[in-house]
């Protein structure tokens, strides 16, 4: 083979090359799944089913039948998985320094950036006119404007510039319930607010106790969690203020009448124990350990959001059937 | 991940390229019919027994 022949073929191989990265993919379609974070989309599943049929139970308003409800349902999970992808397309520069979110298949190197933003964007696009057309345009409109502020407003400008972000990022996770209301009943009753509301609250204390034990991984990705930017010692304290106003919050239902006897008790006492747990992650000054007190606190709010809005769900069930 | 062939006329895909081929492919086969029956499903139980009341 002659020098021209070898360099030829040189040239051709790192032509290849670039082509190869570009144009052969390596994805599964598990992949695909992954991306809509599967373990978010079971939470907002199951807020959605709660604000479904606690909304017929409360207005007696009956827009969807059982299919065309597991429908809506199905376009909920569908956008807060569109809204997934969408972040993991901005944020896998983050992911890739994140001991927690390095294996995600961005960062991995399984799937492209531009894929995950044509897959986000497509199931985004499809979720909302599927609601619009099953539901109605209201519904459709909420569940837009959720998957805009969560891959928009919290991933593009709240999450790398304040220590704020999940507070008013939380706003996003908190929509389903009203969403799925919406599609249910055609508008939005104080009812929806009230459930809004209580994960609104939820939610700052669930993932602070998270960024304490993970704010060693935040900090390495400059990703200003409250524990990094004003310390464990304040994250601890806004935990536990955070964790007493929830509890009125999540007793409003009772309240306000759309919440029972069983629900009244059982987010009574549960809160006490949020509130219990608050205080141990108050009271552990030790960053040495393992901030085991921060862990236990959420596991244990995940625990409390799913019994709340498992107990309405009960409550809600029987009064339809009743 | 496999190392990809790369042949004088282009790409070859190696045997695990194919095989995620074949596999996203069957996704968008399933996702397409999975989707007609959606719309089908949506048609029937949105307009319910109104679709036969249409005047010819």
């Amino acid at each position: 083979m002659s020098t021209a022949d070898i360099e030829a073929r040189t040239e051709l191989q790192a032509l290849a090359a670039t082509a190869v990265e570009h144009r052969i993919s390596q994805a599964e379609p598990k992949d695909f799944f992954a991306l809509m974070k599967p373990g978010v989309m079971r939470l907002v599943v199951f807020t959605a089913l709660v604000g479904l049929v606690s909304a017929a139970a409360t207005s007696g308003t009956m827009l969807l039948g059982p299919v065309t409800g597991a429908i809506a349902l199905l376009c909920i999970a569908i956008g807060g998985g569109a809204s997934g992808a969408l972040n993991m397309w901005y944020e896998a520069d983050l992911d890739k320094l994140m001991k927690r979110t390095a294996n995600r298949p961005i960062p991995a190197g399984r799937v492209s950036r531009g894929e995950a933003l044509a897959f986000g964007l497509f199931m985004a696009a499809l979720s909302v006119m599927v609601l619009g057309l099953v539901s109605n345009w209201l519904a459709a409109s909420l569940l837009a404007f959720t998957i805009f502020f969560y891959a928009v407003v919290y991933t593009i400008w709240l999450k790398r510039f304040t220590q704020q972000n999940i507070v008013i990022g939380g706003a996003a996770g908190a929509l389903p319930p009203v969403v799925a209301w919406a599609a249910m009943t055609g508008s939005v009753g104080i009812e929806a607010f009230v459930l809004f509301l209580i994960i609104f609250m939820w939610t700052p204390p669930h993932f602070w106790a998270l960024a304490l034990f993970a704010s060693q991984d935040y900090a390495r990705a400059g990703i200003p969690m409250m524990p990094v930017v004003s310390g464990d010692a304040y994250t601890r304290k806004q935990i536990l203020i955070y964790s007493v106003l929830l509890a009125p919050v999540a007793m409003s239902p009772w309240f306000l009448g759309f919440g029972g006897l069983v629900y009244g008790v059982t987010t009574a006492a549960l809160s006490l124990g949020f509130i219990a747990n608050a205080i141990y992650v108050y009271r552990d000054k030790n960053t040495e350990n393992t901030n085991r007190a921060a862990k236990r606190l959420f596991a244990y709010s995940i625990l409390y959001l799913f019994a709340l809005f498992g107990v309405l769900l009960f409550e809600a069930v029987i009064k339809i059937a009743l | 991940m496999s190392e990809p062939i790369i042949a004088e006329d282009g790409v070859e895909l190696s045997a695990d390229d194919k095989k995620r081929r074949n596999k996203r492919s069957v996704a968008i086969a399933l996702g397409l019919i999975f989707l007609v029956a959606l719309f089908y499903l949506m048609t029937i139980f949105k307009f319910g027994p109104e679709l036969l009341n249409k005047p010819f």
